[in-house]
């Protein structure tokens, strides 16, 4: 198969990570060749976080260059504008809606673009934007959102959607397999 | 059996199927989650050092009693522990002695980009460079046969792109740990100068057998291609060239010192065009020149600084046009930031207004030198807050300007490096206002165990280091607890502090919210009583905000951010902000 470039973006804390981790071993499990890789440096919330995963027959790099990506999965509107350049031509994403302030807007340095949505709808033709907040309440945990985008991804990725929700299960904490997989469905279903 | 693990993972897999035995380091990115790994894994020791020339040290004594160790930390890491390393090298092992160093090529997260390739040559011991996790995880056994064929200790180097990034690994049969004699040898391990004068020259001899080693080893293979272009190239460059030039011919260095120089020669000769591809310094085309090898693509296209990728490939070897698509311009920068409801932010939130100098220091508390606080002025090192500032105090003087500089630091910095600053600032008779932001954990990293924590990295109940006690040890007289979270307190102990003459030390003993996952209710704000001054926003919290609307923006809090810590209530002259009872929703 040709390689499936995948980006995940969102603001530390908000478990770009652990969605990153549901995809690359939904694809191991699949039997392909995968790489993930993000930079994680600093510990504290609220900073931009990028994170690549890369499905294919062999993969060698593992980052995901701008002009590239097949699919960009954002936890943020304005995260997925600061790295809408990444998808390809005709490239997909989906995104939450839900947005969370900067630490310069937030400190009044800087203020948020309040047409974020139409610059994103310029900016790829394809882009679905997802109530993941309060389809993780719903589901029991607002931290759930990571789960919920996986979820709403689901269909468009080279994987089947049973390997992905066995992933999820065997990857949650126990308390947590419940929320996730309500997440997971909430989103498959928005 | 198959897994998908990151580079850092790869060798505390490594290490524990390998033999390994004792492993030591200090939290630093990108190395830090190996330790952990090890001790989440669970079948091997291991301990968190409280700074790296510890950790290396330890490990030399694990090898010497036997048994195969391992020391892990970053680049920065081994300037702590280059004092052990280049007398380590002439001792040699006694068990095989890993030293895995974390470089961080872009800076990702780090104070300086240097090249720990340069390490392995100033002493002379073989470094190995892994292109993925597999390549990692093989490494950890092959660096420790070296290293006991040898008899030398033995970098293993990633960067952020094989320590954070996952690959596929094949895992292969368990070696049981055999722990050795623990030998007394005095001309081996005692390096007074006499025995040194003969250890030295058995490591010029040492380096050459290495170099024979380099020139039949499959750690460094060839792989032919097209003859047009050949490129020589090592860890995650690797992989990159394989993305940008599928068709090249590659001279793959898994081995990156002491470089395999008739190999190199006869690559050089089977193509027409000679590329370097190596991130950072041009360490192995420096090398290859004066090998006489005409190389025609190495540092003149490529940079010296930050990272390689393909796109950057494409463009130096000029294959055709890279059309590189920009990112949307404007957009507001999201830099990393204090979390919600942290301590650091009260200090620093009154540290801006006062206007001091804040000679500062590496931990999440660095951030304080961003804007809105812009209230940090220096940061060299693990440590240097102190001695820095002991510096300027004694400069000030001289030149009879009556400021006191402040110092901050953290608990496993202070622990780390900043305990002997404090001491010779007490002795020598300094004078600055030192304050030691105590949450009770290595934060930056992520939160890991230290000597105040009162646990091991293996989660084993430990002595605390008594913070107060401590720096009255060391010789400081004027010690007073803080707390930052309350604001008028902070500003009255800051000035107190530097209005007392010589040493002056505050410890806020407030725990890492994150570590420890203290909750609180979140805030709102009466948009009655907002009038829009914007007073508060200068705590730099991410949970406030305006109001998109309205005649006179207002502020508002997002209450799925706040955590309820009440900073930016005490910089509301009008009473607008209140707790909502029960309610917390912050996604930390």
């Amino acid at each position: 198969m040709q390689i499936f470039n995948i980006v995940i973006a969102g603001v530390g804390g908000q478990g770009v990570l652990m969605a990153s981790k549901v995809l690359a071993e939904s694809a191991l499990v699949s039997g392909m060749d995968v790489k993930q890789n993000e930079v994680h440096g600093m510990a504290q919330r609220g900073g931009s976080v990028i994170s690549f995963v890369r499905i294919g027959d062999q993969i060698n790099s593992p980052i995901v260059m701008p002009g590239s990506a097949d699919l960009l999965i954002s936890f943020e509107p304005l995260e997925a504008l600061r790295y809408i350049h990444y998808l390809k031509p005709g490239g997909r994403l989906v995104y939450s809606k839900v947005s969370i302030n900067p630490s310069t807007v937030a400190a009044g340095l800087a203020v948020y673009p309040a047409d974020v949505e139409q610059q994103i709808a310029a900016g790829c033709a394809d882009a679905q934007g997802i109530e993941a907040l309060s389809i993780a309440r719903a589901a029991g945990n607002g931290k759930a959102v990571n789960m919920v985008m996986v979820g709403a991804v689901m269909k468009h990725l080279p994987l089947k959607e049973e390997v992905i929700t066995e992933v999820v299960k065997q990857i949650s904490q126990n308390k947590g397999i419940e929320v996730n997989l309500k997440a997971l469905a909430g989103g498959a279903a928005a | 059996m198959k897994k998908i693990i990151s580079g850092n993972e790869a060798i505390a897999l490594g290490f524990g199927d390998f033999g390994g035995v004792f492993a030591s380091g200090y939290p630093g990115t990108p190395s830090t989650e190996t330790l952990e790994e090890v001790a989440r894994l669970g079948d091997v020791y291991c301990e968190w050092a409280p700074n790296e020339k510890v950790a290396l040290e330890s490990a030399i004594g694990g090898s010497i009693a036997g048994g195969r160790s391992l020391s892990t930390m970053k680049h920065v890491g081994v300037n702590v522990a280059a004092d052990a390393l280049l007398t380590l090298t002439y001792t040699g092992v006694n068990a095989g002695l890993i030293l895995m160093v974390s470089d961080d090529p872009g800076m990702h997260s780090s104070q300086n980009e240097q090249d720990s390739r340069n390490y392995a040559k100033f002493a002379k011991v073989p470094m190995l460079d892994p292109a993925d996790s597999q390549e990692a995880y093989e490494m950890v056994k092959t660096g420790f046969e070296i290293s006991e064929q040898f008899d030398t200790p033995l970098m293993l180097r990633t960067t952020p792109r094989i320590s954070h990034a996952k690959g596929v690994v094949v895992q292969q049969e368990k070696i049981a740990p055999q722990i050795g004699e623990w030998v007394k040898d005095v001309p081996k391990y005692v390096m007074l100068p006499n025995f040194g004068k003969l250890k030295h020259v058995e490591v010029e001899a040492r380096l050459l057998k290495l170099q024979e080693y380099a020139e039949t080893t499959p750690l460094n293979r060839i792989e032919m291609r097209d003859t047009e272009i050949g490129i020589i190239t090592s860890g995650v460059a690797y992989q990159h060239v394989r993305e940008a030039c599928p068709n090249a011919s590659i001279l793959k260095l898994g081995m990156v010192h002491p470089l395999p120089a008739r190999k190199i020669q006869e690559f050089a000769k089977s193509v027409k065009r000679l590329v370097i591809v190596e991130e950072m310094d041009a360490i192995f085309e420096e090398q290859i020149r004066a090998m006489g090898v005409d190389v025609e693509i190495g540092k003149n296209k490529l940079p010296l600084c930050g990272e390689i990728n393909a796109d950057i490939l494409r463009t130096a070897l000029g294959g055709g046009d890279v059309e590189v698509t920009s990112p949307v311009a404007g957009l507001p920068q999201r830099p990393p930031v204090f979390c919600p409801s942290c301590a650091h932010r009260g200090l620093f939130t009154i540290l801006s207004k006062l206007k001091v100098f804040v000679s500062g220091d590496i931990g999440c508390y660095t951030l304080g030198a961003l804007p809105p606080m812009n209230a940090m002025h220096s940061v060299i090192d693990m440590g240097a807050s102190i001695s820095a500032a002991h510096g300027m105090a004694k400069v000030n003087a001289i030149a009879g300007r009556d400021e006191k500089p402040v110092a901050v630091i953290g608990d496993s910095t202070f622990f780390h490096s900043g305990m002997t600053g404090l001491m010779s600032m007490a002795y020598n008779g300094g004078n600055a206002l030192v304050i030691i932001m105590d949450n009770r954990t290595t934060g930056m990293t992520g939160g890991q165990e230290n000597p105040g924590t009162g646990e091991t990295l293996q989660g084993i109940p430990a002595r605390q280091v008594e913070m107060v006690p401590l720096v009255k040890a060391l010789g400081i007289d004027n010690v007073v607890e803080l707390n930052s979270y309350d604001l008028s307190e902070t500003e009255a102990a800051i000035k107190k502090g530097l209005a007392t003459p010589g040493p002056y030390v505050l410890i806020d003993k407030n725990p890492c919210i994150l570590r420890y996952k203290i909750r609180k209710p979140a805030m709102n704000v009466d948009q009655e009583k907002c009038t829009g001054c914007r007073a508060c926003l200068k705590v730099a919290c991410m949970a406030l905000g305006l109001t998109a609307t309205g005649e006179k923006q207002k502020v508002r809090v997002d209450p799925n951010v706040c955590n309820g810590c009440g900073i930016c209530q005490q910089t509301c002259k009008f009473d607008a902000m209140h707790t909502i009872e029960g309610e917390n929703n912050a996604n930390l």
